[in-house]
């Protein structure tokens, strides 16, 4: 009796499921034209290819889960750490006008360094070099709220990463990663973001794979994802051996998605599946 | 809705070390004569309801994940990637079947599907899976009998 009853609930779900999905099909997807010799016409936020749900809870900051994450952030903003006596704030004072466009502008070139870098990596810099402070292991959920939390700061605002003088050869490595196809399923990102983006994929419409909405709320996993980790699970799922987070890989990889998203405007927290 | 694109594409999480592979490390070689593959790959007929189970299981052919089949109207979430596989064995022999399934990139050398019977020339196959195919020979020759009652 039990299990019919189950059954059932799946049928109901699986049904509304399929009205959600054909709503979102049928439903004009928003974007913003792309500047000259860029490969889309058109560029388009993955959150005009959730569905209608998905982008209410989005759309309401009481609502979106990942607030959740800036709320704690902000008040780690605050804290002292590290041997130096000092907090974000210390240096950066108010991050609602001192972080404004840094979020957008990532990953970007760091002369010391010679090299991009971007958020996760920038605030673990600052935390080790300016407080003396542990840097935050990638994935941990301070780093993650940290990040989402100085992202946020630029949302609304157009994506703006630099991609010439000596970002370019960064540009290309990822371009080429972009391109290249992994593992047993043998598939690029490409093969999906580019060639088949709005096409329904079992039980999902596929993006473009922008990341404008990164760090974001992840439905299946109920917590705040950083990109490095989606990067990750893309690979994974191809049956491929991911680069490691925070990889040069994976930071030239993000640097050259971020142009695929160029003018998107940050969404950060976003929600997404 | 939860289940995502992710999802989809992951056809051997949780059953990683069940999928039945080839045989580790040989490199598998196909008998490709005028685009298409006309000795079975096992030397024997396969199963079309073997076949039918290969094709919809999600950790091994997954093939509804980009393919429509109006016979299987019954399942969920028919992708929209690849043609419709309706009167499939009315356009293609079956010794071109055989091909496309095992390695498609031999005739459309542009398709992102996937080869389902090669294990090697991949580019940063995850550890559990070197030398390994999708699918065995066996699997192989039963999503063709399947395919073959796609009149």
């Amino acid at each position: 009796m039990l299990s019919r009853y189950v059954g059932l609930a799946v049928a109901v779900v699986v049904a509304a499921s399929f009205a959600t999905l054909a709503y979102a099909q049928d439903a004009e997807r928003k974007g913003i034209a792309a500047p000259p010799g860029h490969v889309f016409k058109t560029i388009i936020s993955g959150y005009e290819f959730r569905s209608k749900e998905t982008r209410a809870l989005q759309d309401d900051d009481l609502e979106n889960p990942g607030f959740l994450a800036v709320e704690r952030a902000a008040d780690v903003w605050k804290k002292v750490e590290g041997t130096e006596g000092k907090s974000c704030m210390s240096c950066h004072g108010q991050a609602e006008t001192s972080m404004k466009g840094v979020g957008a502008a990532m990953p970007k070139w760091d002369d010391k360094l010679k090299k991009p870098v971007n958020l996760e990596q920038r605030i673990n810099i600052c935390r080790t070099e300016k407080m003396k402070a542990e840097p935050w292991a990638f994935k941990s959920q301070a780093l993650t709220d940290m990040t989402t939390f100085v992202r946020f700061q630029s949302r609304g605002m157009p994506v703006a990463v630099k991609t010439d003088g000596p970002m370019s050869p960064w540009f290309e490595r990822g371009k080429q990663t972009y391109y290249t196809r992994y593992g047993q399923l043998d598939l690029a990102c490409a093969s999906c973001h580019e060639r088949n983006n709005g096409k329904f994929m079992r039980a999902d419409f596929l993006s473009q794979g922008q990341t404008n909405g990164f760090p974001t709320y992840r439905l299946r996993d109920q917590r705040v994802v950083p990109l490095h980790e989606r990067f990750e699970g893309c690979m994974f799922d191809v049956r491929a051996e991911p680069f490691k987070p925070l990889s040069d890989e994976f930071l030239a990889l993000e640097l050259y998605v971020a142009w695929r998203g160029i003018g998107l405007p940050v969404e950060t927290p976003a929600v997404r599946n | 809705m939860r289940r995502s694109l992710a999802a989809a594409f992951a056809l051997c999480l949780s059953a990683a070390g069940a999928c039945a592979q080839e045989p580790a490390k040989t490199p598998i070689t196909l008998d490709i004569a005028n685009d298409s593959l006309p000795k079975s790959l096992t030397g024997a007929p396969g199963s079309a309801a073997a076949g039918k189970k290969v094709f919809l299981t999600r950790t091994l052919g997954n093939c509804l994940a980009c393919h429509q089949v109006t016979s299987l109207k019954s399942e969920e979430f028919h992708g929209e990637f690849g043609p419709s596989l309706d009167g499939v064995a009315g356009r293609y022999t079956e010794a071109q079947l055989r091909l496309i399934v095992a390695d498609p990139k031999r005739i459309f050398t542009d398709t992102v599907m996937p080869a389902f019977f090669k294990n090697e020339g991949l580019s940063r196959v995850r550890p559990e899976f070197v030398g390994k195919s999708i699918l065995t020979a066996a699997q192989v020759e039963d999503v063709i009998a399947f395919l073959k009652t796609l009149n």
